[in-house]
């Protein structure tokens, strides 16, 4: 036990050490807990990172410069990437909206009995490998895949149409892949939204349409912004569907790295490559943090 | 037609009034569930070309997948790694979680944002990361490799769902519990833990399919006799169209399916 | 249940600091063998924290918590043995009544009919005999209220702790808990610690109150005592109703208010500012011709309101010195002051013996 001192602060106050001590115990054996996790995710992610963070400014003569990044200035072949790889994110995520905000209004508008039912076509191919839903979308839009045979039969156009391995299937693929990303959140904002309020619009003689873009649409909005960027990012990364779906014609970021290392065996460019792709990732994140809470909107599916 | 004329909403509304979005999003759902469910028709189909509907129907693409060893060989490694991945994977991220829940210390929020990386992180990246990284240790081709790719990728997502679990969880009841003569870990196993079970069991679900479906880590990490079902896949993909793949995602999206009705079913019981 | 396992519980320069503030500064504390003592302060006061430093959830940075003989401020809340109940309740909904009622019991290994046997005893006591079966979603909120005090007392704790039990109830069921409790409190002999907002139900509830703002205690002292003779004007104002009114002090030394005499000289002469609390209740409305005499202090004023209450009513007298008084009397019987009109000059006095004289905190 220790002295007691009448003035704490001075002089060291009645178990004031003894107190402190185990305060910090506690503390490090709870953060503790969390350092199985925090090791795991170092070595996979944290430190190989780091390390290719490292190597894209190594040139080839095992020097700091930095000739990759100035590749990508330089060679058209890099600036057609960037291109596609823009394109396709941002026509996808525009594709997602149309079609996710009247799905996701229409979901959170239905009676409570009904939701989970209809949800589960959300969930089902959010739930279900995206390489099996890529490989659905190839067969269905070959050359005589069901797309074009229903086509065909109700008149649309004669003869097929090449609908795969090229932009169109990508993209169509890929707004299949994303389109749960936007609705789940956005769902989680429009059911924030108090029905009084729309009450209190049409009580006021709003039309119904001018209480929906006046009132409904600004209330929904954080949830489609955080939707569309999820989207947005998880787009500027992709790998498997443009790959597949592309079939080699719609280069992106992601399956330009797998190129190089590939073909070039180029470390320091394929690096510099992926740093790019995330410091670009980090930037939307951070022009969206700015917008929404992260973590809740992320999975906002409970 | 009384339904029709009946208000959807209490602003007066009728279902007649809403048709059209009800229409769309039928559309809209339709587009979603079809390419999910489209290759369960076509793994039974006789021809060497994928025509649908099939003209003759038959299992021969489920013959060629179980005989197959090398096919065979990949569905053992990925029941394997999405396994341990799951065991692994739920244990670190529930602690972690919890830990960073219950301390209020300043350095929890930072800790927990360096734990969700691999959210944020393009899978790209990890992918050639880990790919350089294990190069340099021995782990490529191998299931330790895996494993811990693996559970990289799913502790974040078992944090976040434990995480919100916790948030709707009063925690004056592990208080109370310690209160009443239980230990920190008694009360989080007596008191905590059997209330958010739900959550538990449906983050150890979702961790086995997030490494049983994931793709690009497997196509640079695993190879030789550890290739994962996934990497085959993705290389058939590319290369030639093989039906046995129908096959194969019929199981896949079978397993999805149990799965995720599983989650529907314990979380519809949750009080 | 015997008397013998309550414990006093001496609490010394307890302090603890969130950033620069103070949460409690320096709280000294002797709560006696089995009394009911209630931390009573407005919200941030610190009476929940000193609560949780108590049953050890709220680490202090320094000093000292004794049960009895011995120092508990470093054991962890589990080896305190100390039953507590919390405003949400906290019941385990996973548990059934028993289970939850039995649950302390289970972690003592205390064998199965023993258990059962004393689960039944405090079910009992809380007049809950008969639904240990139920599940927690089954229990009105006042069951509910009833199954945490049985858990929190089933072990037999040498202490009682809780935080706020009653806020969640309406106000009837309150009122009647008040009471039950009281009655369960002096049937256990526990020493209670008991945390709440609402000085009714500490003067109602409690053998002592100890009235805390800012992290120190302002006052500690039985309930009667706390409300006639309140020490400094933090606890004349937080607790019932009062209006202030500052004294000035002449040239012989007298405390005066306008013309009035208040007192002949200062309680503590070290002391020059005092203020002179007046409790509505306590104000006689005096006939006209009335002098003030020895017996009472006298204010004359107008009346500017007369409201009526049903059991009471009550005036405002605007002073001439312009301090407004409240005066409330009872309607039990015609009184002096059900016949006060606004606008209508009067007396009111208030009887030497029941000044309350405290030193005015300078501003």
């Amino acid at each position: 036990m220790r002295r007691t001192i009448s003035t704490p602060g001075q002089t060291q106050a009645l178990n004031e050490v003894a107190l402190s001590g185990q305060e910090r115990r506690e503390q490090w054996t709870l953060l503790g807990l969390s350092t199985p996790a925090i090791l795991v995710i170092a070595i996979v992610v944290l430190v190989p990172v780091g390390w290719l963070f490292y190597l894209s400014f190594v040139g080839s003569d095992g020097q700091f410069s930095l000739e990759h990044y100035k590749k990508m200035v330089e060679y058209k072949s890099y600036a057609r990437v960037f291109m596609t790889t823009f394109q396709v994110s941002l026509l996808t995520t525009l594709i997602c909206i149309v079609l996710g905000y009247p799905l996701a209004y229409f979901l959170a508008h239905l009676p409570g009995r009904w939701t989970g039912l209809f949800m589960l076509a959300v969930l089902l191919p959010f739930w279900t490998s995206l390489l099996v839903r890529t490989y659905a979308w190839l067969v269905l839009l070959q050359r005589k895949g069901l797309l074009n045979d229903l086509a065909m039969q109700i008149g649309l156009w004669d003869s097929p149409i090449k609908l795969v391995h090229n932009m169109t299937g990508t993209l169509i693929g890929m707004a299949h892949i994303m389109l749960p990303f936007l609705v789940l959140p956005l769902y989680g904002a429009m059911k924030k939204i108090e029905p009084d309020m729309m009450h209190a619009a049409s009580n006021l003689g709003a039309s119904p349409v001018r209480s929906f873009w006046n009132v409904y649409f600004p209330l929904s909005v954080s949830g489609l912004v955080a939707g569309a960027l999820i989207v947005f990012v998880l787009c500027l990364g992709f790998y498997v569907t443009p790959a597949v779906l592309g079939g080699g014609r719609v280069v992106m970021v992601a399956t330009q790295i797998t190129a190089i290392l590939e073909y070039q065996f180029d470390w320091g460019a394929a690096s510099a490559l992926g740093v790019v792709l995330l410091v670009a990732t980090i930037g939307v994140l951070y022009l969206a943090g700015r917008f929404f809470k992260f973590d809740s909107a992320l999975f906002g599916k409970g | 037609m009384s339904w029709w004329t009946q208000p959807a909403t209490q602003t007066q509304i009728t279902h007649g009034d809403r048709f059209w979005l009800y229409v769309t999003a039928a559309i809209i759902m339709l587009l979603l569930v079809i390419p999910t469910f489209i290759v369960v028709p076509m793994s039974f189909s006789d021809s060497q070309y994928l025509a649908f509907p099939p003209e003759t129907w038959s299992v021969r693409w489920y013959e060629e997948y179980f005989e197959s060893r090398k096919w065979m060989r990949a569905t053992v490694t990925s029941v394997q790694i999405g396994v341990l991945t799951m065991l692994v994977a739920t244990p670190l991220g529930t602690m972690a979680a919890y830990a960073l829940f219950v301390s209020g210390h300043r350095a929890a929020r930072a800790i927990f944002m360096l734990l969700i990386t691999p959210m944020i992180v393009p899978v790209i990246l990890i992918a050639i990361g880990a790919f350089y990284a294990f190069g340099r240790i021995g782990l490529n081709n191998s299931i330790t490799g895996l494993v811990l790719a693996h559970t990289a990728m799913a502790a974040p997502l078992v944090m976040i769902l434990i995480t919100a679990a916790l948030r709707s969880y009063d925690l004056n009841q592990e208080r109370v519990a310690r209160s009443l003569g239980a230990s920190r870990v008694k009360a989080f196993f007596l008191v905590t833990l059997p209330q958010i079970k739900f959550s538990v069991v449906t983050a150890a679900l979702l961790s086995f399919l997030t490494s049983f479906d994931e793709v690009i880590i497997s196509i640079f990490i695993s190879g030789g006799s550890n290739a994962t079902l996934t990497k085959h896949m993705f290389a058939a993909l590319r290369d030639f169209i093989d039906p046995t793949i129908a096959a194969i995602s019929t199981i896949m999206v079978a397993v999805s399916t149990v799965l995720l009705l599983t989650t529907q079913f314990i979380g519809g019981k949750k009080p | 249940m015997d008397n013998t396992t309550a414990l006093p519980i001496s609490i010394r320069s307890l302090t603890k600091k969130y950033g620069d503030l103070f949460a409690l500064k320096t709280v000294d504390l002797e709560i006696r063998s089995g009394e009911f003592l209630t931390l009573l302060g407005p919200s941030g006061s610190g009476k929940t924290t000193l609560l949780m430093a108590i049953a050890g959830f709220n680490r202090p940075d320094s000093g000292s918590i004794f049960f009895g003989d011995a120092e508990m401020v470093l054991t962890p809340p589990h080896k305190r043995d100390v039953g507590m109940v919390f405003q949400s309740y906290a019941l385990f909904p996973h548990m059934s009544v028993a289970e939850n009622v039995g649950f302390p019991l289970k972690l003592r290994g205390i064998a199965f009919a023993e258990r059962k046997a004393r689960v039944e005893e405090a079910l009992e006591t809380v007049q809950l005999s008969g639904l240990g079966e139920r599940g927690i979603d089954q229990l009105s909120g006042g069951q509910r209220q009833r199954v945490a005090l049985a858990r929190a007392f089933v072990f037999r704790p040498r202490i009682l702790l809780m935080d706020e039990p009653l806020s969640a109830l309406d106000k009837k069921l309150r009122e009647q808990m008040q009471i039950e409790l009281k009655h369960i409190h002096r049937q256990l002999g526990v020493t209670t610690v008991y945390v709440t907002h609402d000085q009714r139900e500490a003067l109602t509830m409690s053998d002592r109150i100890a009235v805390i703002n800012h992290g120190e205690l302002a006052q500690v002292d039985t309930p009667e005592a706390i409300y006639n003779k309140p020490s400094n004007e933090f606890v004349a104002d937080f607790i019932g109703e009062s209006t202030m009114l500052p004294l000035t002090q002449d040239s012989a030394g007298r405390l005066t208010f306008g013309e009035s005499v208040v007192a002949s000289e200062a309680p503590d002469p070290s002391h020059n500012d005092w203020s002179l609390v007046i409790r509505p209740e306590r104000l006689r409305v005096l006939a006209k011709d009335a002098s003030a005499g020895d017996q009472h202090v006298m204010f004359s004023g107008t009346v500017t309101e007369a409201v009526f209450q049903g059991d009471t009513a009550f005036a405002l007298v605007k002073l001439r010195g312009g301090a407004t008084l409240t005066v409330r009397f009872g309607t039990g019987a015609v009184s002096e002051g059900s016949r006060l009109e606004a606008g209508q000059s009067v007396s009111v006095g208030l009887i030497r013996e029941d000044l309350i004289l405290i030193p005015r905190e300078s501003a």
